[in-house]
């Protein structure tokens, strides 16, 4: 399959010792200028690109709170060494979350500290050579912005507000990563990530009602652009063709029948990821994000539902409201956003769709909790609504749902290994390295409880177990989507 | 007054300049900078008052590092409980009368020492034999534990081996902190403890013991999980043109 071995599923998880410069090569392709330029970068390396990049880490410093306290704080006390998928798959030490920040955290010290500028040897600081950069370019795209780190750290420091940031000075002297700069810019030109165009998205979703209607003998509706529905629909491009994502869309579209509520997906904000975060770039998140709000006033619409994306939810629910707020010209009656979970587990709280369990009785089912959902976001009205709320819709439509291991769930759950912005093939050694606690604990399921599947919110989740399933022995379609499960479940027709 | 004592009173009077300016500098650059976005590892609390507890834990008891590595927990928190003791036992040196708890907590603060110097090599340890976290140590991680064990050292030579004259050290710190200088026992033992606590106080404000006032300014730990209900706003990230619709 590739050139690279893949590790070995172990009967207990283990902490590896340390193998220095096991990934060094590794990194993904480099954006192409035009690429560069869409975004407002420069297309290639700058020339001056030392001093462009300390101006650029100088600003960031007086723009986010969390780096200069992030990078002060840190006593290396080693509590996040083990936490990361990245490292535990692939045993480079710079894998490990504090050693990825001391990459940004010596060349700060170097010139940005009282310390750094006149004892540098003393507290490993060093200049910014092209070394330094290449080990950026490296191991800021080898970290999936997943904050599990975040979790364990005495401090909270987040590695991927770190990653972030490296990202943006990388992108501000010209070398961005092709994937994500290349697909932001797809979002500017064509309204989604997958560069599919208004009219084919209408033929697409009216294939998806024939299917319905072919499969069920209900006309469910799968609109778009239909001004005056009381729902715009905001759900990542994933969902409307590629497996399994499709059969999430058609879920949500089963409830919304039931349901009787009017919604509409719009063909200019057709994407709800956002690969601003990624790149950690106000700028472009925001451009991104503003589509939605211009669709939404465009379309006269009640309420805003997003579909299951994982760093889609975080965007929407933590930032949404900051970047593209106020959201006063919706129905205040319903948060603004809301996570399609929230609102079919509201549908079942309050008995309005039929199920029927038994058509879920061939799996045995398992949750993923995604990165983005549980470390970054919440549903419904408590903390840690984000775990709880998709298991009771599981547990409403599936007889047999059994949790992976304490640790590996909930806000200690394990990344895909492909979020962040790594989705890419040019990145699959890291990809499958990094998915190896995850598969562990699959594995484990597997064998204690006969679990099937697995289920997961979220796009870039499931695209990327995919295709690494398969590495483990397991098989790609053994990933499905959660509202997967709801639409096998719900009983169209008149409520019984 | 001889040179000592004089060199000791300036020393000290410099350390708490850095110290307080130093340490306020840098409170004052956490405050100031913006956290633009909503970026709490939750789940989080969703009031005030559930952040105050979130951060109150982090501090008391290090719920974060709980969860995380019982090992550096250990000997972290006992380290960190037996410096605050330690620092409280002291208090008797720097108040006339001494308050009754300050009394009351001296037995126990002595032998917080013993505490202090396990949980510091107990830390110590972990940067030699933890292959991940002797990577990640820089001279001056080391050089930090050597100072504390240092200070603590010299501190318990004096208590349980070769005691300095208490009330003469008592008046030259009450003479520090009023204006009217005393002199300082020459003692070597003292001289040493004295001298590396002021180095602890002057690097202070430069390195990683800003750990303190950097948790309580942490956005993923003070900030409250509500951006549905509150629209989250700073100056620079709001500029932007938000809202120009509708
Ligand atoms: C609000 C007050 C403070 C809190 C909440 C706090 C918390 C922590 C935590 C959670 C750690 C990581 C675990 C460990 O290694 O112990 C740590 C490390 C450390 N703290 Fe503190 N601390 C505070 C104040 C101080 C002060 C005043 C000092 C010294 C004067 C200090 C010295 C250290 C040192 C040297 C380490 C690193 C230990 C090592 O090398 O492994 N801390 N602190
Ligand atoms: C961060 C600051 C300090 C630390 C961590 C520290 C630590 C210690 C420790 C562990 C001991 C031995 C146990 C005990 O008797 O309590 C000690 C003793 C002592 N310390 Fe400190 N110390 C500090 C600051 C100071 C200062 C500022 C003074 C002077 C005003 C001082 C004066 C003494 C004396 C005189 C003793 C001997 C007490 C006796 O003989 O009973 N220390 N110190
Ligand atoms: S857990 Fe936090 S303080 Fe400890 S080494 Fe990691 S980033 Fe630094
Ligand atoms: S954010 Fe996730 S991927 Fe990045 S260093 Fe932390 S644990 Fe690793």
């Amino acid at each position: 399959m590739a050139d690279f071995e893949t590790p070995e599923i172990r009967e207990y998880p283990l902490i590896p010792h340390i193998h220095e410069g096991a990934m060094a090569g590794t990194k993904p392709f480099v954006a192409k200028p035009e690429h560069q330029k869409a975004l407002g970068f420069p297309g290639e390396l700058v020339e001056n690109w030392k001093e462009v990049a300390i101006d650029k880490m100088g600003d960031l410093l007086g723009k986010y709170r969390s780096l200069p306290v992030f990078l002060d704080s840190c006593v290396k006390c080693g509590a996040c060494t083990d936490k990361c998928h990245y490292f535990l798959g692939t045993t480079d030490p710079k894998n490990m979350p504090v050693a990825r920040q001391d990459l940004l955290r010596k060349v700060y010290r170097r010139y940005f500290t009282f310390a750094g500028k006149y004892f540098p040897k003393l507290v490993g600081a060093v200049d910014l050579t092209e070394e330094v950069l290449q080990d950026w370019y490296s191991y800021y795209h080898q970290c999936s912005e997943c904050r599990r780190c975040s979790v364990y750290c005495p401090y909270g420091i987040d590695t991927a507000e770190i990653t972030m940031a490296g990202r943006e000075i990388l992108d501000a002297v010209g070398i961005g990563a092709k994937y994500s700069n290349e697909i932001i810019g797809k979002v500017f030109t064509v309204g989604n990530n997958l560069g599919l165009p208004g009219p084919a998205l209408k033929d697409t979703l009216e294939g998806i009602e024939e299917d319905v209607k072919e499969d069920t003998g209900v006309d469910v509706r799968y609109p778009v652009d239909e001004k005056g529905a009381e729902v715009l629909l905001i759900t990542p491009s994933a969902d409307f063709f590629a497996e399994p994502h499709v059969d999430g869309l058609i879920g949500y579209g089963k409830v919304f029948h039931q349901a009787g509520i009017s919604w509409t997906l719009s063909s200019y904000a057709s994407e709800a990821a956002n690969f601003g975060i990624f790149i950690g770039s106000y700028e472009n998140m925001k451009r991104v994000a503003m589509r939605i709000r211009e669709a939404a006033l465009d379309l006269g619409v009640k309420r805003i539902i997003v579909g299951e994306c994982g760093h889609a939810w975080r965007v929407a629910y933590s930032f949404w409201n900051t970047l593209i707020g106020p959201f006063d010209f919706l129905d205040p009656r319903y948060p603004a956003p809301q996570h399609i979970c929230e609102f079919t587990y509201d549908l079942i709280q309050r008995g309005a769709l039929t199920l029927d369990k038994s058509a879920n009785d061939h799996r045995v089912v398992t949750f993923h909790d995604s990165c983005n959902v549980a470390r970054a976001s919440r549903m419904g009205n408590m903390p840690g609504g984000q775990f709880i709320i998709p298991r009771e819709v599981i547990k409403a439509v599936c007889n047999n749902f059994y949790d992976m291991e304490e640790g590996t769930i909930g806000e200690g759950t394990f990344c895909c290994g492909g979020g962040g912005g790594l989705l890419t093939d040019d990145l699959m050694e890291v990809r499958v390295k990094g998915a190896l606690p995850r598969m562990q604990a699959l594995r484990h399921v597997v064998e204690e409880h006969g679990v099937t599947h697995m289920a997961a919110i979220c796009a870039i989740c499931k695209t990327q177990f995919a295709k690494v399933l398969p590495y483990y022995n397991f098989s790609m379609d053994q990933i499905i989507s959660v509202h997967q499960l709801v639409g096998d479940a719900v009983v169209l027709g008149a409520k019984q | 007054m001889d040179f000592l004592s004089i060199a000791y009173a300036l020393v000290f009077y410099f350390a708490t300049f850095v110290l307080v300016v130093g340490v306020g500098r840098k409170i004052v650059q956490y405050a100031r900078t913006p956290a633009p976005l909503k970026i709490p590892t939750t789940p989080a609390p969703t009031t005030g008052t559930g952040v105050a507890l979130r951060l109150g834990g982090e501090v008391v008891f290090f719920t974060s590092l709980f969860k995380s590595n019982k090992w550096i927990w250990v000997f972290g928190w006992l380290f960190h409980f037996c410096l605050l003791l330690e620092v409280l036992r002291h208090l008797r040196y720097f108040i006339q009368p001494v308050w009754w708890w300050v009394a009351l907590i001296q037995p126990f603060g002595k032998y917080a020492a013993y505490g202090m110097v396990i949980g510091l090599l107990g830390l110590w340890g972990r940067r030699f034999f933890v292959d991940r976290v002797r990577y990640i140590s820089a001279p001056s991680d080391h050089l930090m534990l050597v100072l504390l064990l240092a200070i603590a050292g010299s501190g318990m030579l004096m208590t349980f081996v070769d005691h300095t004259d208490i009330i003469s050290l008592k008046a030259f710190v009450l003479g520090l902190l009023y204006g009217h200088w005393q002199p300082l026992p020459a003692d070597p033992l003292l001289l040493i403890h004295l001298g590396l606590v002021a180095a602890l106080m002057i690097v202070f404000p430069f390195s990683k013991l800003l750990h303190g006032p950097g948790l309580l300014f942490s956005p993923t730990r003070n900030q409250i999980d509500n951006p549905r209900e509150k629209r989250h706003v700073t100056p620079w990230a709001t500029d932007t043109g938000a809202g120009t619709a509708g």
